[in-house]
């Protein structure tokens, strides 16, 4: 999860990391390769199997859309684009439209960061600045141990525990305070059950706050000290040190972190299956039941008896890997841009 | 001392402490979730776990059968799964470097690692359940091997290239060939690391439920015949969780126990054993 230092490549006394890097390369990779060893035959059959496993690792994405975009052909071919337009999943009629899982789907991503990356950008601020330096590896391991709880538990606790907590606790108190507001009133009235988007959408925060915050907490750290003394020079608070300095130098890091978070929130699925109440109907209210894309499928899938069912199923799948594969790519460019970034500063 | 001063100070007091609520906040979701497990699980734990099948809805049994087709899964995936990512990991770190393949697999290598573990399964779902028309353990293994794949990948990458050049530079000026410079001088100086993910990875997939709903199914009853479905643990925590039935329930909950038990404690150890690695 360490997104900055033992991967940098180990800089020479004499400067730029990457230029030393690239030159051992040469000396010791091509050279070696094309040189001395070709013909040799444990030589190459140790080349094909490494390169041959690197290829495999490209063949799985490639494999895996293929496979989606076929299997899904069905539904996409029979239902056309209104099998994304319509709200209308109706298993004994053969008529499947995505819309609710869709829009669950989404629902409960945004509601997760809405949730997760302010207390996420807390978590980093305080690891970095404020916690006793004796604390904060503990605390950084126990932030990090919430990523490594299974998704299967964090659905059990939701579904016996938080639900019931939100139910008696929080939505009473969301429908009563925030349901009469004009605008944003329709989101919160509804039956306190406890099991909807709101539930499911908070869940899901909490699984990805180690992600982003473990990002978070790297980049803040690897803020260069000439700039953070600069502001405090400047008599800067710590927090508009944060608010000046800390993010808008971070800023791309942060929004790698959030994408990493969001391709993760999106294809959640153990945790959301338990507390989403598998609804196929739309609503506006948070509180209401609904479906999102992974609950779906894991909901149906084994139940899906007849061809077009199947197909559809595996359609939001295809979907659902497009999606998340979009999402982490931009993720992935953003800490990119970041680590060659801090590899010339440093 | 005029009222600017006292606003920034307070905006910055007041960003501290959310900042320390946020962190309380992290931690208290933490000891909930834990809490929860414990609480419930302790009581549903007994011996007749590890030596009965799972019952019938209504009866008493345990979880002998769930526990024995997770381990086998687990063994299969990681048979499968980690001489393919070590593998690649060599190459990443030994042959390609910054080659433009090397940067297109470790791209697609972190995707694949945040994927979402569902399509892997109905991947595999359609790669060898359908061919093989039934469910399977092995299929499940397959499934589980998948997502082992990219975490071996980039641990062995990574820790690989943390071995100083000077180590290459010498086994090759003794006139080793490449492959014996991986197998015997780097796998050595960076086997730490290649274990440490390895062990996280099989922590990570012995809770992965979703790829399995469609590849091993489930089993109730003893069955070590990787051909047909197979018991595992966390579907059987799924389905009797989500069953209406006590002792069903009582039993998902000394399953979540186990399952939370020996993947935080795999963490913590391998994580401990790590840092202290690195800082020697």
């Amino acid at each position: 999860m360490d997104t900055t230092d033992p991967s940098k490549p180990q800089a020479g006394p004499s400067g730029d990391p990457d230029v030393t890097d690239r030159r051992a390369d040469t000396e010791l990779g091509i050279a070696g390769t094309t040189m001395r060893t070709r013909g040799v035959w444990p030589e190459r059959l140790f080349h094909a199997f490494t390169g041959g496993a690197a290829w495999f690792v490209l063949l799985i994405l490639l494999a895996v859309t293929y496979s989606m975009a076929s299997g899904g052909w069905l539904a996409f071919k029979t239902f056309g684009f209104a099998f994304v337009t319509s709200d209308k999943w109706d298993v004994v009629n053969g008529q499947f439209g995505a819309l609710v899982p869709i829009y669950g789907t989404l629902v409960t991503s945004a509601i997760a960061l809405i949730i997760a990356v302010p207390i996420s950008i807390g978590i980093a601020l305080f690891l970095t600045e404020i916690a006793p330096a004796w604390t904060r590896q503990p605390i950084a391991m126990a932030i990090e141990l919430l990523a490594a709880v299974p998704s299967i538990i964090y659905g059990m606790w939701g579904l016996f525990m938080f639900a019931p907590f939100m139910a008696t606790h929080i939505e009473p108190w969301l429908n009563d305070h925030l349901g009469s507001v004009p605008i944003i009133g329709p989101l919160f009235t509804g039956p306190p059950i406890g099991i909807g988007m709101l539930t499911a959408g908070i869940v899901l925060g909490i699984m990805v706050i180690p992600f982003i915050a473990s990002v978070a907490r790297d980049v803040f750290n690897a803020v260069p000290a000439s700039l953070r003394e600069s502001a405090v020079a400047l008599g800067a608070t710590r927090w508009e040190r944060l608010c000046h300095v800390t993010l808008p130098h971070t800023r791309s890091a942060i929004v790698g972190a959030i994408f990493l978070g969001l391709g993760r929130a999106l294809g959640e699925t153990m945790a959301v299956t338990f507390v989403l109440g598998n609804a196929h109907d739309l609503s506006v209210s948070l509180l209401m039941p609904s479906n999102s894309i992974a609950a779906a499928i894991a909901n149906e899938f084994t139940e899906a008896d007849t061809a077009l069912y199947r197909s559809s199923l595996i359609a939001l799948a295809f979907m659902l890997f497009v999606v998340t594969f979009i999402v982490l790519s931009i993720a992935k460019l953003m800490l990119a841009r970041v680590e060659r970034n801090m590899g010339r500063t440093h | 001392m005029n009222w600017i001063y006292f606003r920034r100070q307070f905006i910055d007091r007041t960003a501290y402490v959310c900042a320390a609520l946020a962190t309380l906040l992290g931690l208290v979701f933490l000891f909930w979730i834990l809490w929860t497990t414990i609480s419930n699980g302790v009581s549903a734990i007994s011996p007749k776990l590890f030596t009965e099948m799972t019952p019938p809805p209504g009866a008493e049994g345990g979880l002998l059968n769930a526990l024995f087709g997770s381990g086998v899964m687990i063994l299969i995936a990681i048979v499968v799964g980690t001489p393919i990512g070590l593998c690649a990991g060599v190459y990443l770190a030994e042959h390609g470097r910054h080659t433009r393949l090397a940067s297109a697999v470790r791209f697609v290598n972190d995707i694949l690692l945040s994927a979402p573990s569902i399509v892997l399964g109905l991947f595999v779902y359609e790669l060898v359940v359908v061919p093989m028309k039934h469910f399977s353990g092995l299929s499940g293994g397959l499934a589980l091997g998948l997502i082992l794949i990219p975490v071996v990948v980039r641990t062995s990458d990574e820790s690989l290239r943390l071995v100083p050049d000077r180590m290459r530079e010498a086994a090759f000026a003794l006139g080793l060939p490449r492959w014996k410079v991986s197998m015997q001088v780097l796998f050595k100086a960076a086997m730490s690391g290649i274990v440490t993910g390895a062990l996280l990875g099989v922590a990570r997939i012995s809770g992965e439920t979703a790829p399995l709903l469609f590849t091993a199914l489930n089993n109730q009853f003893w069955s070590s015949d990787l051909n047909g479905p197979l018991a595992n643990l966390p579907v059987v925590i799924f389905q009797y969780a989500m069953s209406p039935y006590d002792t069903w329930q009582s039993l998902a909950w000394a399953g979540a126990l186990i399952l939370t038990t020996f993947v935080l404690v795999l963490n913590l150890v391998v994580r401990l054993f790590a840092n202290r690695r690195v800082f020697k």
